[in-house]
This record gives structure tokens, C-alpha cells and sequence, in this order.
């Protein structure tokens, strides 16, 4: 086999060092082309990484629904009618919609305009917004509770027992700095909660604060004497669902219930976070994808370049390749060596590049490690390297081609008579 | 060995052909030396690449060791010169970024000879010609008869029945050039038929024939008495 016969490489080594100047300079054309690519794409991947890991304390594919006033008269109700959603559309949502995974009834005191309660612990005080929710809610948005705490859970709620998440903030302003909360009492709008843990607050999202207490949503009701209203809902759809096509769904049904008309798009109120994902996705996608031309038409220039070097290479060589063919070299021969010093080339080039880019991007990772950039783990999958590796040597056998014609297409004796 | 026979060539020169080679016949036999002479222009050097199958003649046979050469691709031309032919050039055409020994060893190399063996033949024949010490050397190292030393070593490394030597003393001084007919004249007692273009009387006389060449025909054609290059050294 030509390929793993070391007089071949003797050979192809021996015509790459002649001009050692211009060898290097031709591959790296290549080199950089490689080089662009490995560290768009890795840079691409690690904004996508970075995105997703802001994001992994909430279902990708979550949405909120929240109620406010019809726009349209229908049913014979008059227009600006305000909507007040029920526990009931709970249990109408989670048997209709069977893409529904899981279903988060909230409802908060302050935040959205009213007063938040008012919180006492011994000497403290402070207003914090206070949140009734059902365990279930751990599962749309990871609930991180520091150690010796909980989350509400469903015995909270069957005994409307009146516990308490509180906030890293809250626990801050309200207690000693070395006082441990869980199982201390703190007095919600004049009713004692006993502490069951203390929510660790991460940053990203945005959809929460460092102060908020929740409790569980039977106990909200009481306290406040809200009944069944439901503040908005909290909603994760199946991973493989369409989390677009279940937010329409959602609110056609609560449209139904409420005696909404299907025109008034103003009644109900909906957030979709899956739509937001997607954008991110989008956006990194065509980053991926961008970067990906970018560097496949920059490695297409450099293998060029190669091809263009080889051929003013073969000029100059016309005599040398004159007296292998008088001594016995093939067409084949000399065609194969040509093609071979090419696909080298390209790969040398190819693999020092992919060498040179993933130093970039650890170097990058390293840059933006403690920063807000989102950036994290910037790789470039091993399928993209491969077949930017099999596209060099296609593209470089393809090239090379073209100066082996030519070798092979000038006859022994002219390239002899050549001086 | 060479039998050709009513051999006709000719080159198209803008709108005219030129007729270059005008009904050659004449046969080499086994283990002779001879110079084909002529002045420039006469077809001599036509013949040479035509017996070397660099080219092609246009009419007429062409039979070497009994076999005939005709339609012949490149691939073929390529298999027959290494095995039959070995090339001296006046230009020596040595590859100037390959050793003494690499350059003698390239035509084993198309033979597909082991690498060790190869190495073993080449530095045989170097030290036949006298410059085993120069085989790690560069042709730029080297003056021009140590050069045309590893040409010659290269054309005979291939072990071919002919070695075609075309003007092989044309860039060499007279002392030089005596040298190396003299171990042109060796390598051919030692059995090996050599043809040799030249237009120099002196070198032409340490052949054992002279083929005279005018105007692409044969004019004479005569066994001479071999001067011995070595008398001249």
C-alpha cells in the first residue's frame, strides 16, 4: 500500500523540504482556516453551554398563565370584565391537555402591586412577598434549599400547617448571623410560621428574588381568605411537547371556563419560556451553523492556496519530474505522489489548527470563567472535527489533482529539454 | 541488442513540418560502444530519446532485446526504460535535494527494490565509479565529474541491458571528460552496451564504432580502433 510505505513519505518529505519557507507559509492558510472554524464553532457551543446552564434551574419547556380582563364583550358579558382563575382550572387543565407534566397553582401576597406582608422575627421586621405553593412547583423551577431544610411538601398542604420557606435575604435581615432558622417562628401579618428551610437564590431566570417566602398554598388561603383564586399558573409541559401549541391550548380552555370570547386575546395573559429557549437555541444554532461556513470557506481558500502552491511547485520541479519518468517513474507514480504531498499538507495543517484552536478556546473558558459572560465548556463535537478532517483530505485530493495532471501531462522529454 | 529499421521523424514547427529523421536503419549488437555524432541539427539527439522511448517515432521499427517497442502508454514506456534503459545526461539531471546515494538509488526505488537492498546496490555502484565517500553528499557538493559519476552509477543501478548517454562530457573540462570515458569504456568491457551522443572527435574516438549522422540520414557508419581514455589521463 502506497500509503503506509515509508519510501513514499521519504519521498513526499524530501519535495516538501525543498522549499521549506513556502511549505510552511501555504499550510498555514490552511491552518487558520481550520483554526477559525474549531474556535467559532467551540466558542458557539460554549455560549449554547452557557445559556443552558443559566437556565437549568427551570424546565426548558415551561410556561406561565395568568388572568386579566376581557377586551371583547361576549356571552353577554361586557367588555373590561377581570378574570379570576380557580383551583378548578387545575384539575380541567391536567385531564385535558395530556402534554401537561406539571401543573404549579400559585398565588403571592405583594410583588404585583399589593402589599407584601409584613414579616416579624423578634426585634425584625421587613416586608417580603409571600407566595402560596403547592410542592409540585419544585419540579418546574428547582427549588435549591440549603442543607437541614425542605421544600413545602404535601403534608404541609393537607394540614395547612403553617411552615414556611424563607429567602436567603430574609433569613439575613431577620436573623443573627450565626442563628440557624429552621424550626424558628417568625410572624407572617400576625400569624406565627414555623421556618422549614431557606431557598438558596441563583441568579439568572429572573423570575424570582433573594427575599421571597412561600407557603403552602392552603395556608395562603386561609391567611388571606382568597378561596379558590388562583394567581397565575405555573405550567411544565413533556420534554418532547410542543410547549407553543400546549400555551394555545391552555388558554383555549381557560377561555372556555371563563366565558371568554375566543377572539379576545387580551383576557388572558401567558409567558412562554420554551419560546424564549428557543430563541437562545435559534440564535446559538445559527451561530453553530454560521461558523460552520465561515470556517469550511476559509479551509476551502487555504486548501486552494495549497493547490496553487503545488502547481507553481510542479513548474519548478518539471525537470526533476522528467528524470523520475525517464528513470521509471509511472504516470500513476507521480500522480500519487502529488496528491499525497497535497492530502498531507492539508492534514498537517488540519491537525495543527484543531491543536491551536482548542488551546484558544480553553484559553477563552479560562478568561470568562468568573465573569457574566455565558460561556461555558466551549467543545466542538468529535463528528464536526472528523468530518472537517474528512472534508480537508477530500478537498485536498480534489486540489491536488489538478498539479498531478499537470506532472503527468508534460511528456518526459519536454520536461527534460526544459532548462 | 538495437534493431531499427526505416525510422522517420519529424516535428511540426508553426505550419511546416520538419523533417528530422529521414529513414534511419542500423543495429547495435550486444555489448557494444558506440558514439553517434553529428553536428547540432542532424537528428542525433532525436534518435537518442527515441531509442530512449522519451519519444516516438512517427514511421519505421524499433526493437530492443527482441522486444518490439510500439504503442507504447506512459505506463509502459515508464516500465521498459527502467527496465531496459539507463539514462546519462549532459546536465547530469541529478534531484538536488536527494543524497549521492538516494539519486542512485531512485530508479531501484520505481523497481520496487527493498529499501535496505536498495541502499546496499546503490552504494555498490557508487563505489564502482569511485565516490562511495561522496554518498551522503548533495549533487551541490559535488564538482561535475564527481556528478556525472552518480549519474552514471544512477543509469547503471537499474541494471538495464543499454545505457543511452547523451553528451555526457559536454559540461566537463578535457581532463574530466576523459575520466569519465574511462569508466564508460570499463563499464563497457565489462559487457554492457553503451550508445553515446556526442559531437567531439576525441570522445567519439574512445568509442568502438562512430555512427555519423547529416541532415536525419546515416552517412557513415564504421568500426574504429578504441583509443583508451586511460591513456589520455
Amino acid at each position: 500500500m502506497l500509503i503506509f510505505n515509508r519510501d513514499t513519505w521519504q519521498e513526499i518529505f524530501g519535495s516538501i523540504q525543498k522549499n521549506k519557507a513556502r511549505t510552511i507559509i501555504t499550510v498555514i492558510g490552511v491552518l487558520w482556516g481550520i483554526f477559525i472554524y474549531i474556535v467559532l464553532s467551540g466558542a458557539a457551543k460554549g455560549l449554547d453551554n452557557g445559556f443552558e446552564e443559566r437556565f437549568a434551574d427551570v424546565a426548558m419547556n415551561s410556561m406561565f398563565a395568568w388572568a386579566q380582563q376581557t377586551s371583547v364583550p361576549y356571552a353577554g358579558f361586557k367588555t373590561g370584565r377581570p378574570i379570576q382563575l380557580k383551583l378548578t382550572d387545575v384539575q380541567v387543565l391536567n385531564t385535558r391537555i395530556p402534554e401537561i407534566q406539571y401543573i404549579a397553582p400559585r398565588i403571592v401576597k405583594g410583588a404585583f402591586g399589593g402589599a407584601a406582608g409584613s414579616v416579624v422575627h423578634g426585634q425584625r421586621t421587613g416586608s417580603y412577598n409571600v407566595y402560596g405553593d403547592y410542592p409540585v412547583l419544585s419540579k418546574i423551577f428547582t427549588q435549591k434549599i440549603y442543607i437541614g431544610g425542605r421544600f413545602i411538601n404535601n403534608g404541609d398542604i393537607e394540614e395547612d400547617r403553617k411552615v414556611c420557606v424563607i429567602g436567603e435575604r430574609t433569613k439575613k435581615e431577620l436573623f443573627k448571623k450565626d442563628e440557624d432558622p429552621i424550626g424558628k417562628y417568625i410572624r407572617i401579618d400576625n400569624v406565627f410560621f414555623r421556618v422549614i428551610g431557606v431557598a438558596k437564590f441563583e441568579e439568572g431566570g429572573g423570575f424570582a428574588q433573594d427575599g421571597d417566602i412561600n407557603i403552602p398554598f392552603s395556608t395562603f388561603r386561609k391567611l388571606y381568605n382568597t378561596g379558590d383564586d388562583v394567581g397565575w399558573l405555573a405550567i411544565a409541559a413533556y420534554d418532547d411537547a410542543d410547549v407553543i401549541k400546549v400555551e394555545g391550548d391552555v388558554k383555549n380552555i381557560l377561555k372556555k371556563i371563563h366565558k371568554i370570547s375566543p377572539e379576545d386575546d387580551r383576557a388572558l395573559g401567558s409567558f412562554n419560556l420554551g419560546e424564549i429557549f428557543n430563541k437562545i437555541n435559534g440564535f446559538a444554532k445559527g451561530l453553530t451553523f454560521l461558523s460552520m461556513v465561515v470556517g469550511i470557506a476559509t479551509i476551502v481558500a487555504g486548501v486552494i492556496g495549497i493547490g496553487n502552491i503545488l502547481l507553481i511547485s510542479v513548474k519548478e520541479r518539471t525537470k526533476e519530474l522528467g528524470v523520475r519518468r525517464a528513470l521509471g517513474a509511472t504516470p500513476s507514480e507521480v500522480r500519487g505522489q502529488i496528491i499525497l504531498e497535497s492530502v498531507f499538507l492539508t492534514m498537517v495543517a488540519g491537525i495543527f489548527g484543531i491543536v491551536l484552536g482548542s488551546f484558544v478556546l480553553k484559553g477563552i473558558d479560562v478568561l470568562t470563567q468568573d465573569s457574566d459572560i455565558p460561556y461555558t465548556n466551549p467543545t466542538v463535537p468529535i463528528p464536526l472535527v472528523l468530518g472537517a478532517l474528512f472534508i480537508m483530505v477530500v478537498l485536498g485530493t480534489l486540489i491536488g489533482l489538478i498539479p498531478a495532471q499537470r506532472a503527468v501531462s508534460i511528456k518526459p522529454i519536454d520536461a527534460l529539454r526544459e532548462e | 541488442m538495437i534493431e531499427i529499421k526505416d525510422l522517420h521523424k519529424s516535428y511540426k514547427v508553426g505550419k511546416n513540418a520538419l523533417h528530422v529523421l529521414k529513414g534511419i536503419n542500423f543495429n547495435i549488437e550486444e555489448g557494444e560502444l558506440v558514439a553517434i555524432m553529428g553536428s547540432s541539427g542532424s537528428g542525433k539527439s532525436t534518435l537518442l530519446n527515441i531509442i530512449g522511448m522519451l519519444d516516438v517515432a512517427d514511421k519505421g521499427s524499433y526493437t530492443l532485446d527482441g522486444v518490439p517497442i510500439k504503442d507504447l502508454d506512459e505506463t509502459k514506456a515508464a516500465k521498459y526504460r527502467n527496465k531496459f534503459l539507463g539514462f546519462i545526461f549532459q546536465s547530469f539531471n541529478l534531484i538536488n535535494y536527494k543524497t549521492a546515494l538516494e539519486n542512485v538509488a531512485l530508479p531501484l526505488y520505481y523497481q520496487k527494490v527493498p529499501r535496505k537492498e536498495r541502499n546496499e546496490k546503490a552504494m555498490k555502484y557508487l563505489k564502482d565509479v569511485g565516490i562511495d565517500d561522496w554518498a551522503t553528499h548533495l549533487p551541490s557538493e559535488l564538482s561535475g565529474g564527481q556528478k556525472q559519476r552518480v549519474a552514471i552509477a544512477r543509469a547503471m543501478a537499474a541494471e538495464s541491458k543499454v545505457l543511452l548517454a547523451d553528451e555526457p562530457t559536454g559540461a566537463l573540462d578535457s581532463t574530466t571528460s576523459y575520466e569519465v570515458m574511462q569508466l564508460i569504456q570499463e563499464i563497457n568491457d565489462s559487457g554492457k552496451t553503451i550508445l553515446v551522443v556526442t559531437h567531439e572527435n576525441d570522445i567519439a574516438n574512445m568509442c568502438k564504432r562512430i555512427v555519423l549522422l547529416k541532415d536525419g540520414v546515416i552517412i557513415e557508419d564504421k568500426k574504429i580502433n578504441q583509443v583508451w581514455a586511460s591513456d589520455h589521463v
